[in-house]
């Protein structure tokens, strides 16, 4: 068995979106190098729900790095030290006996604190809706097969994809801007045939969305990159700005009765 | 309680065609009238939330998590099976509803399972057309790999993260309906409450897990698509926050819990490592393609590092005895191997539980830049848990606790015994038997959701006045509130030392010991006596911090571990009572000389759907009998 060891938590804590907050250090003992960074939580949690205090509230669901629940600032990184890891993926063993550790959640105006560090990420939702889909209303499509998809374009649209919406970018961002999510969803769905039709309506209307969220807007730091736990790239924001500015340019409003009959 | 399945007349080609047009419609202009709840919102809940809005009905949506699109089908890896034939080996409509019914070890209903197979081909159409990128070959077609428990290539995938890349789909249709205003979506909100007036579903209530707000919803139908309630074994590949409450409560309000002993443990997990273990992570199926499992032929040869164990020392045991499926056996008989082979003495790791998956013998023969490409994100994850680089090492994997076949029992229309209450996806228990074959839970949701609720529910809601939805001021919604918030007081008050964990941990314990990969008679009663007394200290030492009026994580998870406490009983009961051994379901007393299961046909030839009959009280086992005409009972072979 690997040797247990012992950290000095410093965490924030928040009692609601009104409330301020504060850092409250917290001992974290006896800890297994083979535990998930989580599973270090859950200790120091059960710890304090037997001494009757409140349990530091985080978010986090599948434990496998793909929900995309889960995720706080650690010692200043979104997700902590590890590259393409996600915080619930994080393992004790990136630490060392007597570590202090700074726990923050992600700190932007669009995602309020709910509690401690759970923050209320339903801007990325809105923005989905306003436009991060194709309409392929259940029942109509063809034969999966009948639109060949170049291998290399299905390729990249699967690397966008794999954004898992957990808002890192977001939070490593000095202007907390969420150019990297969004143009992810943008790139995936230009890259392939079936995004054609909405191409440029999609990019008006998730960018106006974007907007009306107050996220920041991008200034080339590449601290999102860095940050995403999915390797997501920042040539997404590149293709997201050279459809946008096309969108703008060939903006006409839509006919009126255009499809009536 | 009756239970009439509803299963269509007819050749079962024909059954789902004909009932489809034998189903009643609702006048598009009155379909706005009916509002349809949909609780969870996975690739069933999803799925059928987006495909109801697009018909027209008015739909409210409900997820516990900070948004739907985290719903825990995200994590399904492998692929998604279709019967496509699209690589020209045989495989059929036919095909797959055979291998289905084979592979859940004929306890499924053929009519079901014929239907999903049949509607398995538009998921892969819906999908593309919705963006989904599926892995593709040089030549723009899709591609296909094999999975267990099929000897054709009719699995679909997208990189290791299927299961992710559907549920964006779905997610990313509702969405769109939410953008329309014919979706409303409540996330974090959890349902503790079925609504039931004079027998029929008629609405939910929910807490609010940020205000702690419990308020009801009332609608025409409630369809449930809350998974499964594998977390019960507490050790699960399921999300943390994985519940059995909302099926649970509506089986205690009168509808029917069907087969609870049917079980998945999947054999590709990675081992437990020490008892801070939060959960269990599944390595795909999909890598038993590449993968060879083994162990030593030696019990003292477990103890070396495996590239000390020269190749005439392995015992690769699936190809030795299953020499036609090999390392593609299906589920249920791969785990019970591992399990045969560790109880031997000859597992591998720190804790004598685990078997090898070595990849050495593909990476000589296809590169590793092959391999990587094919399941790079499995390996990397791999390595991130175990600090073990599996291009150099071979993997360490144990069995876990992965997926549910069980649920509320549902008839053909996904309809449980409380009218109005539609069951979809893992909740209900239909299509799977005792055991699942791997690529088929994507395509059951999906089948539910986008392919069977919207014509199904149209059948029931035809029947129903509109504008006949009970009000706010109806008796029972006080009565369903008033119980929802007393619970939350009530779990407060206990005032007690213990977290809802340590009970969550107890409870897991019992069931993977006695009700896990081997169950016996004496260990499934001594569970029974056990079970009681984790819950009776439940309700007398349990401590919960805080207030109901705020988020409270140790309250939503107290609720949650409540439940699986009575849910854990009525597993350990269905077990005792089904007294054969078939998929996942292994009795030790009903085994063939090659420790394979050993089906009783003659008896258990059914569906256990289970009747509450109040607290306290012993439920009541009601059977269901399953008629073969199709395929032919047989004793399974893999070998």
């Amino acid at each position: 068995m690997a040797k247990h060891f012992n950290l000095t938590l410093h965490v924030w804590r928040q009692k609601n979106a009104k409330c301020d907050g504060k850092f409250v250090e917290y001992p974290a003992e006896n800890i297994s190098p083979d535990m998930s960074f989580l599973e270090m939580l859950d200790v120091v949690n059960e710890g304090l729900i037997r001494k009757g205090e409140e349990p530091i509230a985080f978010d986090h669901d599948c434990r496998e790095g793909i929900c995309g629940t889960c995720g706080m600032v650690v010692n200043g990184r979104p997700h902590g030290p590890k590259e393409r890891t996600t915080t619930c993926q994080l393992h004790m063993r990136s630490f060392k006996d007597g570590d202090n550790i700074t726990l923050e959640p992600w700190r932007a105006e669009a995602f309020p604190v709910l509690k401690d560090l759970m923050v209320d990420r339903g801007a990325f939702d809105r923005i989905i809706a306003a436009g991060g889909f194709i309409s392929a209303p259940t029942g109509s499509p063809q034969d999966a097969n009948a639109l060949p998809i170049p291998k290399e374009n299905a390729d990249l649209a699967m690397d966008a994809a794999a954004c898992i919406g957990c808002a890192a970018c977001v939070a490593a961002c000095p202007n907390a801007s969420a150019m990297l999510f969004v143009s992810a969803k943008i790139s995936q769905l230009a890259l392939l045939p079936q995004g054609q039709p909405e191409r440029y309506l999609r990019v008006r209307d998730m960018i106006a969305q974007m907007d009306a969220e107050e996220f920041g807007t991008c200034t080339n730091h590449g601290e999102c990159e860095t940050a995403c736990p999915k390797g997501i790239k920042m040539e997404n924001i590149a293709r997201m700005n050279r459809d946008f500015i096309k969108a703008s340019l060939t903006y006409r409003p839509a006919t009126i009765g255009g499809g009536a009959g | 309680m009756e239970l009439n399945s509803r299963i269509p007349d007819g050749p079962i080609e024909k059954k789902w065609d004909n009932h489809k047009f034998d189903l009643k419609l609702v006048n598009p202009a009155n379909k706005r009238k009916y509002k349809v709840l949909v609780v969870g919102s996975g690739l069933a809940g999803g799925a059928a939330a987006a495909s109801l809005a697009e018909l027209g009905y008015e739909v409210e949506c409900f997820c516990y998590q900070d948004s739907p699109r985290r719903a825990h089908s995200i994590a399904a890896q492998g692929g998604i099976n279709a019967a496509k034939n699209y690589h020209n080996d045989g495989d059929s409509v036919r095909r797959l509803f055979y291998d289905t019914v084979k592979g859940g070890d004929f306890r499924a209903r053929e009519a079901n399972v014929h239907r999903l197979a049949e509607v398995s081909n538009n998921i892969i159409d819906q999908c593309v057309g919705q963006g989904v990128p599926f892995a593709r070959e040089y030549g723009g077609l899709l591609d296909n790999r094999s999975f267990g428990g099929a000897q054709v290539s009719r699995t679909f995938y997208a990189r290791g993260q299927t299961g992710q890349q559907l549920l964006l789909g779905a997610y990313q249709a509702l969405q769109r309906q939410v953008g329309l205003g014919t979706v409303k979506m409540f996330a974090r909100h959890e349902m503790h409450e079925l609504i039931v007036v004079d027998g029929v579903a008629k609405g939910i209530v929910t807490r609010d897990m940020v205000t702690g707000e419990i308020k009801s919803h009332l609608a025409d139908a409630v369809c449930l698509a809350t998974g499964g309630y594998g977390n019960t074994m507490y050790l699960a590949t399921y999300a943390k926050g994985c519940n059995g409450t909302a099926i649970w409560r509506a089986h205690k309000k009168g509808a029917a819990f069907a087969n609870p002993c049917f079980t998945q443990i999947h054999p590709t997990c990675i081992p437990v490592t020490g008892d801070h273990q939060s959960k269990l992570t599944l390595m795909s199926e999909s890598l038993r393609n590449d993968g060879r499992i083994w162990v030593p032929k030696k019990k003292e040869d477990c103890g070396k590092p495996a590239s000390q164990i020269p190749e005439d020392d392995r015992d690769y045991y699936l190809e030795r005895k299953y020499p036609s499926y090999g390392n593609l056996a299906p589920r249920d008989i791969a785990s019970r191997a591992a399990k045969q082979v560790c109880d031997d003495g000859r597992g591998i790791g720190e804790t004598g539980l685990g078997v090898y998956l070595d990849f050495d013998a593909a990476i000589k023969r296809l590169g590793a830049n092959k391999i990587e490409e094919k399941y790079g994100n499995l390996f990397e994850m791999y390595e991130r848990i175990t600090d073990e680089n599996p291009y150099k090492t071979p993997m360490r994997i144990f069995p876990a606790t992965h997926y549910t076949m069980g649920g509320l029992w549902v008839d053909y229309n996904l309809m449980s015994t409380i009218p109005g209450l539609f069951v979809l996806g893992e909740a209900n228990f239909s299509d799977h038997g005792a055991n699942r074959l791997g690529a088929s839970a994507l395509m059951q949701g999906l089948a539910d959701g986008y392919f069977v609720i919207p014509y199904t529910i149209g059948g029931y809601l035809a029947g129903i006045k509109p504008g006949s939805r009970i009000k706010a001021e109806d008796p029972a919604v006080k009565a369903a509130e008033q119980y929802v918030s007393d619970r939350v007081a009530k779990l407060f008050a206990i005032n007690g030392k213990e977290t809802p964990t340590h009970f969550h941990r107890e409870l897991g314990k019992v069931m993977w010991e006695f009700c896990g990969m081997g169950r016996n008679e004496a260990g499934l009663k001594k569970a029974l006596q056990l079970i009681p007394q984790i819950r009776e200290e439940f309700w007398k030492n349990l401590r919960i911090p805080g207030s109901g009026a705020d988020v409270n994580q140790s309250l939503e998870l107290a609720g949650r571990v409540a439940d699986f406490l009575e849910i854990g009983e009525l597993m350990c009961l269905d077990a005792l009572e089904r007294r054969e051994s078939c998929g996942g379901h292994f009795r030790e007393e009903w085994q063939t000389e090659e420790g394979e299961a050993l089906r009783d046909d003659e008896n258990f030839c059914h569906v256990a759907a289970w009747e509450h009959k109040g607290e306290g009280q012993t439920p009541v086992r009601h059977v269901e009998p399953l008629s073969f005409e199709n395929v032919h009972l047989a004793t399974r072979s893999y070998k």
